[in-house]
């Protein structure tokens, strides 16, 4: 199972915790994982990416391993810590602000 | 017994506030949508229980919200808000084309008839429409490709189409305003739009009479005389009698006639409520002193309202879809404010209580009656 952190924002739109577990199926990429989150959850469609040319919003990044994944293609394989449930697909809101 | 319900939208979530037709004693309920924008709420006229909301977040986009309990518990809608064909370009802060590009809905209308029916008024300005209670969208193109529209510029909020008026008396005529490109009226349910500008001044554009680009705050209107619109423009206070073909100022004795709420009494037609705003550049109530100001006249002459509003060291702004009215007899008459303060008059505008002080701050306010 891979896991995704989810901002609390959309844990609340959600109403889950504040790890998802997703059963991918294939190689595990960032397209395939938000695939099967929006699938899973419905609610978060559009607030991730664009529904039509499913392109990151500017303000939602994506982190793994200490890396930041966010301008990868989405078709790249994850690592393979996330691939395999060892570590979790951290997705952020950008900080901005004070 | 008859109950009122405001539904509060805030910078950090909705609130819900409850009270019986006596409106002292209220209960409040929130936050719903916690941390998100919530730029509106607003029940459907033929089923008080169906609620829908406009949340939204720099971060993470749109998210359409509707209740059928009354706001006890919420689903989301459709979210997807996709302009017709491509669109060009509107006009800049500088004067440069800029891509029409959606980014929230400021205001949603629920149809006169149908509460499966309802408009969107979204930002970069558009209309859109859902007949399946939210689920699915589609926008009405003839506005956004209005050939005026290349030349509409945002207001300080952003190009906005934040006003949406529905004749009760003819299911065809719809009046939008858009800031800041001035009143749009349609005669055939959005298919063609015509400006509906005549009349205004507005310095702050180069032609200053001109037929569009005019920053229009809020319009009013009162169901049973859907041809009378009160309008709070920028600077001016203005009123028309011919459904939006012309308009006159009201402005009268205001202390400033910048603002950006107006609403009508559901009793009385010709009685209408603003809150002056010192300017544009300093967008709190003048001399630290929060008063409605009230014209029983349609306007021209216009008394303050104080009793029970802080009279020194307040600098509040009340935004353009944060007063309502409810329909009891006396009117009820409500507003929001920057400072998170929730103001209540039972009485007309006669006396205010604060029904909450410091919810986060206030974008819109709209009341139910409910029997």
């Amino acid at each position: 199972m891979i896991q995704v952190v989810l901002p609390k924002n959309l844990q609340i739109l959600a109403g889950v915790g504040r790890v998802v577990e997703l059963e991918v199926r294939g190689a595990a990429t960032q397209r395939s994982v938000l695939d099967a989150l929006e699938a899973s959850h419905p609610s978060l469609l559009g607030t991730l990416r664009d529904q039509v040319s499913k392109k990151r919003r500017p303000m939602v990044r994506f982190f793994a391993c200490q890396e930041d994944l966010s301008d990868e293609s989405p078709d790249a394989p994850l690592p393979e810590e996330v691939a395999s449930g060892k570590e979790p697909l951290l997705i952020i809101g950008a900080i901005a602000g004070g | 017994m008859s109950s009122v319900r405001v539904l509060v939208g805030t910078r950090k979530g909705a609130f819900i506030l409850t009270a019986d037709a006596a409106r002292k004693r209220w209960e409040v309920e929130g936050p719903h949508f916690a941390g998100w924008e919530i730029y509106h709420v607003k029940g459907a006229p033929t089923d008080p229980d169906r609620l829908y909301a406009s949340q939204s977040s720099g971060w993470f986009g749109q998210v359409l919200q509707r209740s059928n309990d009354g706001g006890k518990t919420w689903e989301t809608g459709g979210n997807q808000f996709l302009y017709e064909g491509t669109p060009g370009p509107h006009t800049w802060y500088d004067g440069s084309p800029h891509p029409w590009e959606f980014k929230r809905v400021w205001h949603l209308e629920p149809s006169l008839k149908d509460p499966d029916m309802l408009y969107a008024g979204a930002e970069d300005a558009a209309l859109f429409t859902s007949t399946d209670a939210g689920q699915t969208w589609s926008e009405l193109p003839a506005l956004r490709t209005h050939q005026t529209a290349s030349g509409w510029a945002p207001g300080a909020g952003g190009l906005c189409l934040h006003t949406i008026l529905l004749d009760p008396n003819d299911g065809g005529r719809i009046v939008i305003a858009i800031s800041s490109a001035g009143v749009f009226k349609s005669d055939d349910s959005g298919q063609s739009w015509r400006p509906a500008n005549r009349g205004l001044r507005s310095n702050t554009i180069p032609d200053q009479d001109a037929e569009v680009g005019h920053c229009v705050h809020h319009v009013a209107m009162h169901p049973s005389r859907p041809d009378v619109l009160f309008m709070q423009k920028h600077w001016d206070v203005m009123r028309s009698d011919d459904g939006g073909e012309s308009w006159r100022e009201i402005s009268g004795n205001l202390p400033t006639d910048f603002g950006f709420v107006i609403d009508v009494n559901a009793n009385d037609p010709e009685t209408i409520y603003v809150v002056p705003i010192t300017s544009d550049s300093h967008h709190f109530v003048p001399d630290g002193k929060l008063r409605v100001y009230r014209s029983r006249t349609g306007g021209d002459e216009w008394e303050p309202l104080t009793k029970g509003l802080p009279q020194k060291d307040c600098y509040v702004n009340v935004l353009r879809d944060a007063m309502a009215v409810d329909s009891l007899d006396p009117c009820g008459v409500y507003f929001g404010t920057s400072g998170g303060q929730v103001y209540a008059s039972p009485d007309g505008g006669d006396s205010w209580t604060p029904i909450v002080r410091d919810l986060p701050p206030v974008l819109s306010v709209e009341v139910q009656t409910l029997s």
